[in-house]
């Protein structure tokens, strides 16, 4: 079934990404049309109308939108066509969607390569999808017009079909497609006045939502490939850890297993199918050499984060003299909070299915890093870039997980690929996943604060300690003065006009493997940020939404959020006895968010949230809809965090493998929850991401408003909350 | 060989019988729909129906299955016009859609068994199902508006 879903002519010759792939330069746009044609060697069959690389237009009528972004439920399948076919006033019944090859063509407008991540693919690609559906609109029209011997400029178009009014004459865009390919391209087109839009802004239907429904859709792990084997790895069960020796007798005695062969990543057993080489991984016996970090332990680590926070850090935030100001300050608090590694825990785990030949590699997989993946994949097979091709399927979940820039579930399949002489797809188990690494990583907050005579935070002095998610990857580039930027971000922008302020990074090296996770440092530093601003609310004591009003006056969108969830959530409003409510505002990924928690502790500590009012920002926007989901399913990704997941480490070991050691938010877990979307013209910012960093401080928040404890650290233990025995950080 | 129907189909399986039925759907049927995520019971991705019950196919031998009547999401209508796909599309329930199979198979034997479900029970029955994406509001709304549908005969 795969076969017939890629049946298209994939063959793509793309060029060599450059070495400075990841300027992470802003792209031009207004208008101009560089950038968007394929090659004319890949123009599409006669009969179909293909102006460009993002589109298409059968005689059928069919509108074919090509996109450039992974669909991992953040609904580019949908959006991304609502901005096309805008502009390409197509018949919205007529609209859909293909997954892109890897192409340069296809490269993210700002990071100049391909892929799908930090909240960027809506806004990043509005101008280029506009410009795509407008320049197609333009050849049709003209092709229409010179059929019809009249100016261009007195036809219209509408729900696909160009019309000139004056002698009430009518083509569909089918009729017209086979004229408007002998039409040349368009430099330069006009897009619409914004008020003119009627796709975008509006709450359309997901496309993919049928083949997510009936059962037909198909992810990495459902390819089926003639002559598939399915292999399962045994990886070492400590980070750094090598092979030594292993004894593959067993397995390779059971009927079913192919081949038993050593890859750099551990041993793989290629087999008929899944149940038989998970069986036969099961029969191995591997001698590991564990390596450097055979004792690895997460109270050890702990420890030497705190060691290290009260060492002068490098200084990614100076305001005022926040040293200066604690021997002025009327009152002042300290704090140390603190976070564990986490699982991106996607519900598919990761899986990849390679077809090696001697001149040319297929690939079918959900990544959310098709360029750097087809290199390291063409590195490995001893292939140039362009004879890999990466077809890219549903993701069941990504949350930055598939986008590794050492590609290690693609570069694993491929050399799994080489041994076993066959097309193969190596599945990963639910453990294999959780035990993979890429984690968000563990950071450790130490904070020191104070408020004057009136209760008015005087300074704000944060150290934070953990893992750089770039160091050592292609992306370290971004790293400034030995800053990472994504460990910092939403610690070093404290939006709160503070007279004093120091914000100081610790960099660690450990040697767990990184990488981003949902909102990235955000999902951290907005814990740390947001219930800390609570802290010195409740030592001025002032009302921790009234202090955050006070001090935004000049952020007017944190503010407009912040106004915008009170309000609806009925801040200061009376609630039922043992019920409170938790507020946190936060700017991530170019929009802003606000929520309101409404939870209730229990005698025993039981905490419930019921309901959560999140406001967002994201300026200009494309489909409410898609933005309500993003929202709901942020805070619940939020919330999982908050209350269930952590992963530990005992000599070097993992604690947790699977969803009973590791839970996620249930059905019967979930809080009602509202989204409140703000309407303006602000330019656009992201919404995949947003949802997470407020959801836990607005619960924490919150509890401690119902109980007087604070909770200084995730995932949150019940015995904290009712003053319990409380593990020392310090 | 093992035999049972599935989708209403009679098939004839040769495979260890200790194979959970899970593996057997996808790989030696084809039936893709039904998705793996844990193997062991934690997150009903894998939930089909063997007479009318629902079961966690990835702990289930496929010897279980052995003369009994399998459904899986393929088989739960041929056109989308079972009420819950109706409202699924109605609510635009899915996002990444990995476990969305799961819930909705779920949700057919609690509507089969109690048509006019409260929030508690869909609770109860939906627990067992994990969406990491967090559809769980946007499940709750079309499980109610399947009810609805079925209540006044939209069920096929
Ligand atoms: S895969 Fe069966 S319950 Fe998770
Ligand atoms: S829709 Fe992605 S796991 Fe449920």
């Amino acid at each position: 079934m795969i076969a017939e879903r890629q049946a298209h002519d994939r063959s793509v010759v793309g060029a060599l990404p450059r070495r400075d792939f990841l300027k992470l330069s802003v792209a031009a746009s207004g208008g101009l049309l560089i950038g968007l044609y394929l090659p004319a060697s890949k123009a599409a069959a006669a009969a179909t109308f293909a102006p460009n690389a993002f589109v298409r237009i059968g005689t059928d009528d069919s509108v074919t939108v090509i996109v450039n972004h992974s669909e991992m439920g953040q609904g580019v399948f949908t959006a991304l066509l609502m901005i096309l076919a805008e502009e390409l006033d197509a018949d919205w019944t007529k609209v859909r969607f293909e997954p892109a090859p890897v192409d340069p063509v296809y490269n993210h407008p700002v990071f100049h390569m391909q892929i799908t991540g930090g909240s960027t693919s809506t806004w990043s690609s509005f101008d280029q999808f506009r410009n795509a559906g407008a320049a197609a609109r333009a050849m049709l029209v003209t092709a229409a017009a010179q059929r019809w011997n009249v100016d261009a400029a007195s036809c219209r178009t509408e729900k696909s079909i160009v019309i000139h009014s004056a002698s009430n004459r009518r083509l569909s865009y089918g009729q017209l497609a086979e004229s408007a390919t002998k039409i040349t391209p368009p430099q330069q087109v006009a897009l619409k006045d914004p008020k003119d839009f009627k796709l975008i802004g509006t709450p359309l239907k997901r496309l993919d939502t049928p083949e997510k429904t009936n059962g037909k859709g198909i992810f990495g792990i459902d390819v089926k490939l003639p002559g598939m084997l399915t292999a399962v790895v045994a990886r070492p069960p400590v980070f750094g850890g090598k092979l030594k020796s292993f004894n593959a007798d067993k397995t390779k005695a059971m009927p079913g297993v192919r081949k038993v062969v050593e890859v750099p990543s551990g041993v793989a057993v290629i087999a008929d199918g899944f149940w038989t080489a998970k069986r036969g991984r099961d029969a191995l016996q591997i001698e590991w050499d564990e390596g450097p970090m055979a004792d690895f332990d997460s109270k050890a680590q702990r420890e030497q984060y705190a060691a290290m926070a009260k060492q002068p850090g490098l200084v990614a935030r100076k305001e005022g003299d926040a040293g200066s100001a604690i021997s002025s300050a009327a009152k002042k608090i300290e704090a140390v909070y603190a976070v564990p590694y986490l699982s991106h825990a996607m519900m598919e785990p990761l899986n990849c299915a390679v077809d090696l030949r001697a001149d040319h590699c297929e690939i079918w997989t959900g990544t959310q890093l098709q360029t750097i993946d087809r290199m390291n994949a063409a590195a490995i097979a001893g292939l140039k870039p362009e004879q890999v091709q990466i077809h890219t399927t549903l993701l069941g979940g990504g949350f930055g997980r598939r986008a590794n820039p050492v590609s290690d579930f693609v570069s694993e399949a491929v050399h799994v690929a080489k041994a076993a002489g066959a097309p193969v797809r190596v599945i990963w188990t639910r453990e294999d996943d959780m035990h993979g690494g890429y984690y968000r990583p563990m950071f450790y907050h130490s904070l020191v604060g104070g408020v004057d005579a009136d209760g008015n935070p005087l300074f704000w002095s944060h150290h934070l300690v953990g893992q750089s998610i770039v160091a050592g990857t292609p992306f370290e580039m971004i790293i400034k003065d030995g800053i990472d930027p994504t460990s910092v971000e939403g610690a070093d922008d404290v939006p709160y006009a503070i007279p004093n302020l120091s914000v100081e990074y610790h960099p660690a090296k450990i040697g767990v493997p990184v990488l981003w996770w949902r909102s990235v440092g955000h999902s951290h530093n907005a814990f740390v940020k947001e219930s800390f601003i609570d802290e010195l609310a409740a030592l001025g004591g002032k009302d921790p939404f009234e202090l955050r009003r006070k001090l935004l006056t000049k952020s007017p969108r944190n503010l407009g959020v912040l106004e915008l969830a009170a309000e609806k959530a009925g801040w200061g409003k009376p609630l039922p006895a043992r019920r409170a409510r938790g507020i946190a505002v936060h700017a991530s990924f170019e929009s802003y968010t606000a929520q309101v928690a409404e939870v209730s502790v229990d005698s025993d500590g039981k905490v419930r949230v019921h309901r959560v009012v999140c406001a967002v920002d994201c300026g200009r926007y494309v489909n409410p809809g898609i933005i309500e989901a993003q929202m709901q399913g942020g805070v619940i990704f939020g919330l999982t965090a908050a209350f269930y997941n952590e992963l530990t480490f005992e000599k070097g070991r993992i604690q947790q493998s699977n969803f009973h050691d590791y839970p996620m938010l249930r059905i019967n877990e979930t809080p009602e929850i509202e989204v409140h979307i703000v309407k303006n013209n602000e330019k656009s910012g992201g919404i995949g991401e947003p949802g997470v960093p407020c959801a836990a401080p607005a619960v924490t928040n919150a509890i401690f408003a119902a109980t007087g404890k604070r909770i200084h650290r995730l995932p949150i233990r019940m015995n904290e909350a009712v003053g319990g025995s409380k593990e020392d950080l310090k | 060989m093992i035999s049972f129907s599935v989708n209403k189909r009679p098939v004839k399986v040769d495979v260890d019988p200790s194979t959970p039925l899970l593996w057997v759907l996808r790989e030696n049927l084809e039936l893709t729909g039904t998705k793996y995520g844990c193997g062991m019971a934690q997150c009903g991705a894998c939930t089909v129906h063997i007479n009318g019950q629902a079961v966690r196919s990835c702990v289930a031998p496929v010897s279980r299955a052995a003369g009994k009547e399998i459904t899986t999401i393929e088989g739960l209508s041929p056109d989308l016009s079972h009420p819950l796909q109706r409202a699924w599309l109605e609510i635009d329930v899915p996002q990444c859609g990995y476990c969305q199979s799961g819930q909705i198979m779920s949700a057919a034997v609690l509507l089969n068994e109690i048509p006019n479900p409260t929030d508690d029970d869909i609770d109860q029955a939906l627990t067992g199902n994990i969406c990491r994406c967090g559809t769980y509001p946007r499940i709750r709304r079309a499980v109610h508006r399947a009810a609805e549908m079925m209540a006044k005969g939209g069920a096929r």
